[in-house]
């Protein structure tokens, strides 16, 4: 008996002291992409995963950004939050605020002695995600931006000439008058109208959303957008709207799918739409840049991204930190950006990724794919490189609310606008005060 | 409480050994969590809860404070009295109908159960699909008719659109339990009625509906609470609180500030005012509707 | 029924139709949207009749050979765990409940009431506000990830109890009295007498609670991190990209359908085994 436990005893010592050699480090990695670019997530740590022996990713769908935050937030505090987790763009002041949560992304990567050069990076896609001295917080993941759909064959039933997208808001305007001229009872409609009417908006006129550099210079940031500018066009959409050029069409992207079944003809929403209007619409259709203000100084300059990032939860082992860097160096591969890029529609977050793509010719067989792309490709501004605002997810629907009173004509323009920037400072305020550790 | 029976067991312990295990689950899964939960309406942290503040009834204050907030009182009130109404009087008439008829019995039976077994996720996308201004069925429908219908910019019909979602969500299971309570009257009684020459509405007026009385208690209050608690990912689904706030009910608010803002806080202090208001008239109910309840 | 009133009869399967219509509607549309593609959908307006392609949207939605939907070689696997939470919920709901309602009926005892308030208040609380509390005592009971963290913690709840409540307050005294003289003890009583009567509740809690059980989305996705034990409705939800990327429609509302059948299944064989068994004994 002693000479069998005996046995037992030393091949268990030899296993013990042989494993580590074996074990993977795993790395849990939570996310909310679902349909096809669930799959996207889960080929990524599938190749990382085959081309290395040390680090295992493991994708896990946790719901949608709002389930899996909340899933993460309850994690956190009961031990056993992941590794990476994907949070939307609304949520960065959130997760910056919550200091002792995260690791920056800079760090980690400077830690684990992994190349790291920030100008790589397309500065209005990571620019968003750092810090004003320059260190990344969170990892650009699913990045798209704000671009203008049309329907090329409505436009030339209405007389207008389909390859020629209106570039202005005012030739929008004209445009939408023919459209109605000619029985469309849709001419424009806009998805995500905080996104694209206010931030990318202000974003793209280079004028400020709110103070402190958009918030990326300190929670003492304060909303601007009721400035004249922005009175004067959402006085514009609203007149639209009383005319029948405009139609609401709902908050979020609900009103993609009025666009897709041909109910109206120009559409403002994310990039990364794209994939869908090739796939379902029965129409010719074009992508064009997002419409300016012509007497705007400054216009065009860059607009303001979408999407989420990855970040670093803190309180995990030194190892682990290591595996998440590599994987984030193997996200950034020009190689893996393209083909993320192409395969999705979303932004490539380096140059060089860019290049890639264009010299494959990618562009010219899918026109309209590189108009994103060539917004973002910009010096930004300090009003333009991003938004950080704490409280921003009720900061969105106090301008989804304030805007429907106005397209409802219960409100005006710069009534609404006010209302938002009171509303949304005090919000700013309770933020600050919470966070001021 | 005005129901009590006379005749009773007695026995020292056996009701104890009863009640345990359903005791016990709650208290761990529901006492425990949900007092703190409740703690965190008096302090203020940030999402993760890497710092924690307390702030006594500072959460309070701000809502007391906020105009918006007092508003939707107004729209709670009338949300729920008209979904507890319809639902209840809706799902009566059906099970009264479904009880009286032989054939086909099972058929109606499982086709009006058989929404209650619609995933909420696809129950909300499938609303939103019917009614969306412009291209939904039903909203297309209407508009043929000469309606328009536009629940985007228009408050009434934003409210119509989720006490119709919320309601026919209920019907279904309103309508099982009353179908269930119906069918367990002994038909002896409604023959020996009938023989009496009683007429169906008289019999329904004079002998089912006081013997349905328990499970319209019943209902009644779930219902309630259905409406105050249960109904936030309907108002998710359709409207999100739109146009502007017409129809945003409190306990859209509670999840939206818990789970989408990440104010912890602010959602705990609405939870309990929630909480406080049901409890009150779920005490009301008992007190004074049960009176009204023929138990024999 | 009990006279022949044709008048009455035609009344009742007219309401009963519309009735039908309009509740069911909205399943008719899942129906016919799970038949044609995703392209057709999007149409204004939807079209109303079932289209061609049901065996192709189904066969996809199964084996996961839709438009890169390469991950569902799982449906199986989530409806069994759809199936064990759903059946673990029901049975224990229904189980405890009866036993509480019993005893806060037929018995005294002090704090009788003060346990009926408590088991009430359990309703007064939305569970997402409690949802992080009630994960850390699930992780900390080492419970994550076991059909247990998935089914115990949903137990909680006052509807059942306060339904048997309702019902065992109806039945007569003169059973009670009956079972005494026969020498009966309570739990007999309960065992012969009450569980028979409250047939027709049982089953009826029995669907609500399978059905309930069957669709419970945010509690399963976030006391699971393995995709495993993942439930039917998660993977419906994840079909239905509520970002930029285009949607499958039809294969959502395929996915739907047959999400459906189980609950449906239940629904009817409630009908047969208990409703017509056990209540037309009194027939």
């Amino acid at each position: 008996m002693k000479s069998v436990s005996l046995a037992l005893g030393a091949a268990t010592l030899t296993a013990a002291f042989a494993l580590p050699a074996f074990a993977q480090t795993e790395i849990q990695w939570w996310h909310s992409m679902t349909a096809v670019n669930g799959e996207w997530v889960n080929d990524l740590a599938k190749e990382f995963n085959a081309k290395q022996t040390q680090y295992k990713i493991v994708p896990t769908y946790k719901g949608s950004y709002d389930e899996s935050m909340t899933a993460a937030v309850a994690a956190f505090r009961a031990g056993n939050a992941p590794h990476i987790l994907q949070v939307f763009e609304v949520g960065t002041a959130t997760m910056m605020a919550s200091k002792g949560a995260i690791v920056p992304v800079g760090k980690v990567m400077k830690d684990a002695g992994e190349k790291f050069d920030p100008s790589a990076y397309v500065s209005a896609v990571a620019g968003y995600y750092t810090a004003l001295n320059g260190q990344m917080l969170s990892f650009p993941f699913n990045s798209s931006t704000t671009v203008f759909y049309y329907n090329k064959d409505a436009f030339k039933a209405a007389g207008l000439d389909p390859e020629k997208a209106p570039a202005t808001w005012p030739e929008v305007t004209l445009a939408a008058a023919k459209l109605k001229a000619s029985g469309h009872k849709c001419p424009i409609s806009l998805a995500w109208q905080g996104w694209t009417q206010l931030e990318s908006f202000s974003a793209w006129h280079n004028v400020e959303f709110a103070t402190k550099g958009n918030g990326l210079g300190g929670l003492d940031a304060r909303m601007k957008i009721n400035s004249p500018l922005h009175v004067r066009h959402i006085e514009n959409l609203a007149n639209m709207a009383k005319q029948g050029l405009f139609v609401y069409k709902g908050r979020a992207n609900v009103p993609e799918a009025s666009f897709i079944s041909g109910e109206c003809a120009m559409m403002t929403t994310s990039s990364g739409f794209y994939g869908n209007v090739k796939k379902n619409a029965k129409f010719a259709y074009g992508i064009a840049p997002l419409p300016y203000y012509p007497d705007a100084p400054g216009a065009p300059q860059n607009t303001v991204i979408g999407g989420a990032s990855l970040w670093v939860m803190s309180g995990k082992k030194p190892e682990e930190y290591k595996g998440i860097a590599a994987f984030f160096t193997y996200l950034s591969s020009p190689e893996v950006q393209s083909a993320s890029h192409k395969r999705t529609g979303y932004l490539p977050i380096t140059t060089a990724a860019y290049q890639l793509t264009e010299q494959s010719g990618f562009y010219k067989e899918n026109p309209g794919t590189d108009v994103a792309v060539n917004q973002m490709i910009r010096k930004t501004t300090d009003k333009s490189r991003g938004i950080r605002l704490g409280n921003y997810v009720q900061i969105r629907t106090i301008e989804d609310e304030e805007l429907e009173q106005v397209w409802g004509g219960k409100k005006t323009a710069k009534e609404a606008l006010d209302s938002i920037v009171q509303r949304g400072n005090e919000l700013l305020e309770r933020f600050e005060k919470a966070n001021k550790s | 409480m005005a129901s009590e029976k006379r005749v009773v067991f007695k026995s020292g312990w056996l009701p104890w050994a009863l009640l345990a295990p359903q005791a016990v689950v709650i208290a761990v899964f529901f006492f425990w969590p949900a007092a703190q939960a409740l703690l965190q309406s008096l302090q203020q942290s940030d999402a993760f809860g890497t710092s924690v503040e307390w702030v006594g009834l500072e959460n309070f204050r701000n809502l007391w404070n906020d105009p918006t907030y007092l508003a939707s009182f107004k729209t709670t009130a009338i949300f729920s009295v008209l979904v507890a109404v319809l639902g209840l009087a809706l799902s009566l008439m059906l099970a009264i109908f479904a009880d009286r008829v032989i054939k086909g019995a099972a058929f109606y039976k499982t086709l009006l159960i058989w929404p209650y077994a619609v995933a909420p996720a696809v129950a909300g996308v499938l609303w939103l699909f019917m009614f969306a201004p412009g291209m939904g069925i039903v909203s297309y429908a209407l508009g043929a008719a000469g309606f328009e219908w536009n629940h985007l910019l228009n408050g009434t019909h934003a409210m119509t659109l989720i006490v119709m979602a919320a309601v026919w969500k209920q019907i279904s299971y309103n309508f099982l339990f009353f179908l269930a309570g119906l069918q367990s009257i002994p038909k002896s009684l409604i023959e020996a009625a009938a023989i009496d020459g009683a007429r169906p509405w008289r019999r329904f007026w004079t002998m089912q509906l006081p013997l349905l009385s328990p499970t319209t208690f019943f209902l009644l209050v779930i219902n309630i609470v259905y409406a105050f608690f249960d109904t936030f990912a309907i108002v998710d689904a359709a409207t999100k609180g739109g146009p502007g706030k017409d129809t945003s009910i409190l306990v859209y608010k509670v999840y939206y500030d818990g789970f989408k803002a990440m104010d912890l806080g602010g959602s705990a202090a609405q939870s309990v005012v929630l909480m406080v208001i049901v409890v009150a008239l779920t005490v009301v109910q008992f007190r004074f509707v049960e009176k009204k309840v023929n138990y024999q | 029924m009990v006279e022949r009133r044709p008048a009455l009869d035609f009344l009742a399967h007219a309401v009963l139709i519309i009735g039908v219509l309009i509740v069911a509607f909205p399943v008719y549309i899942t129906f016919v949207a799970s038949t044609h593609t995703s392209q057709e959908i999007v149409q204004t307006p939807m079209p109303l009749l079932p289209g061609a392609h049901l065996f192709e949207n189904y066969r996809d939605a199964l084996l996961g050979t839709g438009h890169g939907m390469g991950s569902n070689a799982a449906v199986g696997r989530m409806m069994f765990v759809s199936l064990v939470t759903a059946l673990l919920i029901t049975v224990g709901k229904i189980a405890i409940s009866l036993l509480s309602a019993f005893a806060m009926v037929y018995f005294r005892f002090r704090f009788r009431m003060v346990f009926f308030w408590a088991i009430f208040v359990t309703l007064m609380l939305p569970v997402e506000v409690r949802i992080a509390p009630t994960y850390k005592v699930v992780a900390d009971l080492g419970m994550l990830n076991t059909f247990a963290g998935l089914t115990v913690p949903l137990i909680a709840s006052a509807t059942a109890t306060f339904l048997f409540r309702q019902f065992f307050l109806t039945v007569p005294d003169e059973l009670v009295e009956a079972a005494r003289i026969d020498g009966a003890g309570p739990m007999r009583f309960f065992k012969d007498m009450l569980l028979p009567l409250s047939a027709t509740s049982i089953a009826a809690l029995f669907v609500i609670q399978f059905i309930y059980g069957w669709n419970q989305y945010l509690w399963p996705l976030l006391v699971t991190t393995d995709e495993s034990m993942y439930p039917v409705v998660i993977g419906i939800k994840r079909m239905i990209s509520g970002g930029d990327a285009q949607n499958e429609w039809n294969l959502v509302m395929a996915t739907a359908m047959l999400a459906m059948i189980p609950p449906a299944l239940v629904v009817m064989l409630m009908q047969k085994w208990f409703v017509k068994g056990l209540v037309d004994t009194e027939k």
